[in-house]
């Protein structure tokens, strides 16, 4: 780290620490607006059983975690090997959980509503 | 980056752990590694939640109209705004500790001191937030019935506005004494009563003919089914077993109780993150302010705090979307 505390002087930091808050800030000030206008189109529509408005979010989210973990966390300052280790296990751990976890959610949701279960009262 | 170790004579002998492939200390990368399976464990609760929203995904509660409350405006429907806010509160105070973190970089003490005090700051009213959005919610709003089955019905009038309880449970003192342990039997204390009795709300509900239940299950529009008068009254006198409000670990009036299970859970773990967090930085913000790090030339101790820091930060941003607007 002391690297890059020699090459880049203090203003040029610190304007990337705002200009990434700033990043942050309206990425949150769109996500809390669609949450609560709602887009009907983005309701209505569908991609692989998530609603458009759901994608939104969750692409929204990834781009403030980006910001976070590579401007806040200076992880754009590590070595590659370290960023690699790092990012490349959690998201291959994470997908893989979250995948398996919904896919068998929705299973046992289709087993509830299609088949001889019959709704709890 | 190699101020505060000692040298070891091994520098530069590859197979002598002399060289740092990864060019960052023992510390850091620690911090790294940790900060890497505390997101594994923030994520095995994300996916759970997800695995039982996607089961239970045409009767889950809708988190807009859970959480609905603002401090000090009472009354008024502000569903996000706070947890908005909240989220704003915690982004700002990464930006705090991110700029001490520069600070630290520079030699500047005194920046140091100013921004960290600002993050514990930030850190406590997210922590203060949180507190009264758990009151809020262990309180209850308009109160529900639960069924035999375990289902909650909750009363809507003609225009699908939802009704509290006290709006309409038939009003007579029927209230019964609280079971404590030190009056009756010693050894057996009841859990709280709320302030109805089932018996209250059948009646107020069979009296007021405007009223109309609302099920747990989602229609076509992705809303709550509102039941006919008929059916209503059918379902409150044949199913209904008792009174709700509020929320805890068995009982919740917003619907299933595994959706409160994963509220106290979810935002009870990152809560415990957000507080561990200020500890810690308290006790690096007195070794900044007792000149340790200036002792040791290097405030890269800071560094590493700001990095659980952001770290929290990071799972909130998570939690916000999975939780709350998903």
């Amino acid at each position: 780290m002391t690297d890059h505390a020699d090459t880049q002087d203090k203003s040029s930091a610190t304007k990337r620490i705002w200009y990434v808050f700033s990043i942050l800030s309206i990425v949150t000030i769109i996500e809390v607006a669609l949450g609560i206008v709602k887009p009907a189109f983005m309701i209505e529509n569908t991609l692989i059983d998530l609603h458009y408005l759901n994608w939104t979010f969750i692409i929204l989210t990834i781009v403030k975690a980006y910001y976070i973990t590579w401007a806040f966390m200076h992880m754009e300052h590590e070595t590659a090997g370290l960023r690699r280790s790092v990012v490349w296990t959690s998201v291959f751990l994470i997908i893989y959980l979250i995948a398996i976890l919904l896919i068998e959610g929705g299973y046992i949701q289709d087993v509830y509503s299609d088949s001889f279960i019959k709704w709890n009262l | 980056m190699d101020t505060t170790l000692e040298k070891t004579g091994t520098e530069g002998k590859t197979w002598g752990g002399g060289n740092e492939p990864f060019k960052a200390s023992y510390g850091k990368l620690m911090m790294w590694f940790f900060i890497l399976s505390d997101a594994l464990t923030f994520s095995g609760f994300l996916a759970a939640y997800g695995f039982s929203r996607f089961k239970f995904s045409s009767e889950w509660p809708i988190a807009d109209e859970v959480f609905t409350h603002f401090p000090f405006l009472h009354g008024i429907e502000a569903p996000m705004y706070y947890v908005a806010l909240m989220t704003f509160i915690l982004i700002f105070s990464s930006v705090t500790m991110v700029l001490a973190v520069d600070a630290g970089h520079h030699m500047k003490k005194n920046k140091v001191v100013t921004y960290m005090a600002l993050t514990i700051l930030g850190g406590l009213v997210f922590l203060g937030s949180q507190a009264w959005e758990w009151k809020t919610f262990i309180k209850g709003d308009y109160g529900a019935v639960e069924t035999k089955g375990g289902n909650i019905l909750q009363f809507v009038d003609a225009d699908g506005e939802r009704v509290a309880l006290d709006e309409f449970a038939a009003d007579y003192n029927v209230a019964r004494e609280r079971q404590n342990k030190n009056e009756g039997l010693w050894y057996e204390t009841e859990s709280a009563l709320p302030d109805f009795t089932f018996k209250q709300v059948k009646e107020g509900f069979a009296e007021n003919e405007e009223l109309h239940i609302r099920t747990l299950k989602n229609n076509e529009e992705g809303e709550k089914t509102i039941l006919s008068r008929e059916a209503s009254l059918a379902k409150l006198n044949n199913q209904g077993k008792g009174v709700v409000q509020g929320a805890n670990l068995k009982h919740n009036e917003y619907g299933m109780p595994l959706f409160a299970d994963f509220f106290f859970f979810i935002t009870g773990f990152h809560g415990f993150h957000v507080f561990s967090g200020v500890l810690i930085l308290v006790i690096i913000f007195f070794n900044v302010l007792v000149n340790t790090y200036e002792k040791r030339k290097s405030y890269e101790m800071v560094e590493k705090v700001g990095l659980y820091w952001h770290f929290v930060d990071l799972v909130w941003v998570f939690v916000f979307t999975f939780f709350y607007l998903v």
